[in-house]
């Protein structure tokens, strides 16, 4: 059942690089990460991955198989012919590190900028109320494992790196959504998510969506409903009136600007 | 990579920095511990090996433990006590299980604060689910990715308050100065760079050991760098003889043997059978347990619906007694064809339901083993799972006997005894992770003085975590790891034996042989080689600690089954193993020490 599976495995850091090529030893039901973990252990003692729980729920190990950004724990070896070559890169929108690792703080930097989540004050009794079909349009966006594959598939930054200071990219376009969802939420971002992160930018060509490795419909859930609202403040006749002559948007009450 | 330079821009020299508080780990305990001493006014910052958010906590499915009583109002912090003593089979330190049930409702409607989304009662109060060893339904959770939803809450809140991270970065040894914690040294993975922090009071909450076994749901960092780290800086071990085997891991394929398959399936109504369709658990309900279970398929099936007339499935009992049942089954012929059991929850409820309770489980399986969870039953079986031995600390302030040295979480020791109850151990991470940063920022910031690390440790943690390099052409560090992790699983497993154990010390001390001449290739930059050959070590202690307690330990309780003692041993229910380095610091020595007892006004929950 066991086969030896060629690969071809990106080798390098910031100065430049080359792919090698390798064959190595694999078995029934195996994924790519399992591969290269046998490469590491027999052959190349240093191949640097980034790897944590090998089951899809940490996010870690994302880098390109033959040129398509995926999980290297959640690719298996079955999904590929055993006379095909396996090529495995790293994420093309950030800068290498070493071999497959990359310097993904960009990601960080923009978790920083994202105004937080600030919940009013409790009820009564000390405990809180939603209902479960509100907390559901957030849960389906915490379920995120920022493994930055739609970060690194969008094509505003991955052929563009001078956007990346005024993108966040649709990761954070889920977080924004998930707050102005919150049911409990005070604050009004609205006006970051377009200014500061970006979010007009994007031309929804749902790239990310595709690449979700939690099958998150990144576009159709979070990004467009916060385009619309975003657009509906902003530029909607009718609100800009309302809002010049002292009518609220009552969408947004008791939600405070930041 | 948060909240500081990465280490590349310093040339030459040894970066570094000043905190009052240097919390090691970015799991659950790790943030809170650093959100604590950042509101409590102190200067920290978080150190973990991986990126932030990646932490092990990340791998908790079912649920974070809390008498909220907000679907049994039954339910309360005497209740839950109760339960946790009794799943520890009595070993746990009391004054840690009764704090841990008094704070963990207010620790996670805490996290609702900041942002966790919980499931939803139909009162849109936070719903809780049933697990093992837990009287009422009482695990907060999010469908079955409630540690995602933790680690993510914590890792926003320490975002927003601006606490620094020192990412990919691992400490490999603890600095003192006349026996008081003085700060920590460790490196850069991205770049081998080292970085030297000085701090009064560390705070260690770096997770388990479970990669020194074979099969493990744990991932590549659980090596006991906290249990390695403390045994050196001179604290003590208790309770290391206990690892926890859960009952449902995966067994195929090879690749994901050992992934963990969340407890909430069972939870949610799924049963255990074996080869031959038997419901196997109704032959395996010992004593201790069998006034509170279930004990035909009727009454078991009715308490699903009705929690006060009838009494709990025995696939709900603690994880020990699951998983040795599991075992036995096995041995005895009546394994699944991938040498496992049956874990069935098609049959029982809706592929709606289900896939709405248990969304990663049916995932997990349909992208990993091509199984439909919904349609067909999955292959399980035991998996090492967590360490209930850690530090031992002090209950309140959960400081070491170091002073300045505080532990939290999982490589703590005391909390959950023997056996720790499914659920307790989010609750865990959150109870006492404040706890620990509250009293670490209060002795930090009332220091008339601080203890400063010596240039000479300094150079001797470098000299240290250099050795590999000095070599050539010697041991692998691969190799010698997976030969330990053979060792530990064959040797001191499930089930134990005087004889086995005595071998696997032997076979430790090999393997410390080959390490000592173990060499890496290639340099310091993000070298995953090097990397091992320093975290082996700590394997390689906590092994050791591991294999001498359960040897000592001449009985059978919780996650310590000894085939050559089968039954528990009242002279050994009030004591613990304590571990310690020894004087030239090449392996440890061991004392028991007597339990703490329990004062009269706590023992009357457990009088029948």
């Amino acid at each position: 059942m066991g086969y030896q599976l060629k690969m071809r495995v990106w080798r390098g850091d910031a100065d430049g690089g080359a792919l090698g090529d390798y064959t190595v030893e694999v078995s029934e039901g195996e994924v790519v990460l399992d591969a290269l973990h046998r490469l590491q252990a027999t052959q190349t003692g240093d191949l640097a991955i980034r790897w944590n729980c090998k089951a899809g729920k940490c996010g870690s190990c994302s880098a390109e198989i033959n040129g398509k950004p995926r999980l290297l724990c959640m690719t298996r070896l079955s999904d590929f012919d055993t006379s095909e070559t396996i090529t495995v890169t790293p994420l093309r929108a950030f800068p290498v590190i070493r071999d497959l690792v990359t310097d993904v703080s960009y990601n960080y930097e923009k978790a920083r900028e994202l105004p937080s989540v600030e919940l009013g004050p409790r009820d009564a009794d000390g405990k809180r109320r939603m209902m479960q079909v509100d907390v559901e349009r957030g849960q389906e966006f915490r379920k995120c494992i920022e493994c930055f594959l739609c970060q690194n598939t969008c094509h505003v930054v991955r052929d563009h790196e001078d956007n990346k200071p005024a993108f966040a990219g649709p990761r954070f376009f889920l977080r924004y959504a998930e707050l102005d969802m919150h049911p409990l939420d005070i604050r009004d971002r609205r006006e970051t998510t377009r200014r500061d992160a970006g979010i007009g930018l994007c031309n929804i060509t749902k790239c990310c969506t595709e690449v979700c490795p939690e099958g998150i419909k990144i576009t159709d859930n979070a990004i467009i409903p916060m385009k619309e609202r975003v657009v509906d403040k902003k530029y909607d006749p009718l609100v800009w009136l309302g809002n010049k002559i002292g009518l609220r948007n009552k969408d947004d009450d008791g939600r405070t600007e930041v | 990579m948060t909240g500081n330079e990465m280490s590349g821009d310093a040339q030459g020299g040894i970066e570094r920095h000043q905190y009052d508080v240097i919390v090691i780990g970015a799991g659950g305990s790790g943030l809170r511990a650093a959100i604590a001493a950042h509101e409590a006014g102190a200067r920290v910052a978080v150190v973990c090996k991986s990126l932030l958010g990646k932490a092990h906590t990340v791998m908790a499915e079912g649920g974070c433990a809390a008498a909220m009583g907000n679907l049994y109002p039954d339910d309360n912090w005497q209740v839950h006590f109760r339960d946790t003593m009794r799943g520890g089979k009595m070993l746990n330190h009391w004054r840690m299980a009764q704090i841990h049930a008094q704070e963990a409702p207010e620790r996670v409607m805490e996290l609702e604060d900041w942002g966790a989304l919980f499931d939803r009662t139909q009162d849109g109060l936070i719903s809780q689910r049933d697990f093992g060893g837990h009287r009422y339904a009482r695990l907060a959770h999010i469908g079955d990715r409630t540690g995602l939803e933790i680690i993510r809450t914590l890792q926003q809140r320490l975002v927003a308050l601006g606490i620094d991270v020192y990412m990919e970065c691992t400490v490999t040894d603890l600095l003192k100065r006349d026996g008081a914690i003085a700060g920590a040294f460790g490196y850069w993975r991205e770049s081998g760079r080292f970085i030297v922090f000085d701090a009064p009071a560390v705070v260690l909450a770096t997770g388990g050991f479970g990669k020194a076994w074979k099969v493990t749901s744990n991932s590549w960092e659980y090596t006991g760098d906290g249990h390695a780290l403390a045994l050196r800086a001179g604290a003590t071990l208790i309770n290391m003889e206990f690892v926890q085997f859960h009952p449902t891991g995966m067994v195929w394929p090879p690749s994901v043997k050992g992934l963990l398959v969340t407890e909430s399936v069972r939870g949610d109504g799924g049963i255990l059978k074996n080869s031959e369709g038997k419901r196997f658990m109704f032959d395996h309900i010992p004593d201790y347990f069998r006034k509170e279970t279930a004990d035909s398929i009727e009454e078991a099936d009715r308490w699903y619906e009705d929690k006060k007339n009838n009494r709990r499935p025995p696939e709900l009992l603690p994880r020990d007694e699951v998983a040795r049942a599991i075992n036995a089954e096995i041995k005895a012929g009546r394994g699944s064809p991938h040498g496992g059991v049956f874990l069935d929850i098609a049959s029982r409820r809706t592929p709606e339901f289900i896939k709405k309770r248990l969304p990663s489980m049916y995932h997990q399986f349909k992208e990993l083993a091509d199984v439909d969870i919904t349609a067909e039953p999955m292959e399980i079986g035991p998996t090492c799972h967590y360490a209930m031995g850690g530090i031992e600390v002090d209950p309140d302030t959960e400081v070491s006997v170091v002073p300045g040295l505080y532990a939290v979480g999982e490589c703590s020791g005391g909390m959950h005894g023997s056996n720790r109850l499914g659920g307790n151990s989010l609750s865990d991470l959150i109870v006492f992770g404040r706890r620990a940063g509250d009293a670490a920022a209060s002795y930090a910031t009332s220091l008339p003085s601080r203890p400063e690390a010596a240039d000479d440790d300094i150079a001797a943690a470098q000299a240290s975590a250099l050795a590999p390099f000095e070599l050539e052409g010697r041991e692998n560090p691969y190799t010698i790891q997976q030969d330990l992790q053979q060792t530990m699983n064959d040797l001191v497993g499930i089930i134990r034996e005087g004889s086995e154990l005595e071998r696997a010390l032997e076979e430790v001390e090999r393997l410390k042989e080959r390490a000592a001449s173990m060499s890496v290739e290639g340099h310091r930059q993000y070298n995953p080689g090097w990397h091992l050959a320093i975290d082996l070590r700590n394997m390689l202690l906590v092994g050791e600690c591991v294999a001498k307690a359960a040897l000592a330990r001449q009985e059978s309780r919780g996650g310590h089954t000894r085939n050559d003692y089968p039954g528990p041993d009242p002279e050994w229910g009030d004591k613990n193993l304590v571990l310690r380095l020894n004087d030239d610091g090449t392996g440890v020595d061991m004392t028991e020490q007597a339990l703490p007892a329990m004062p009269d006004d706590l023992k009357k929950f457990f009088e029948e």
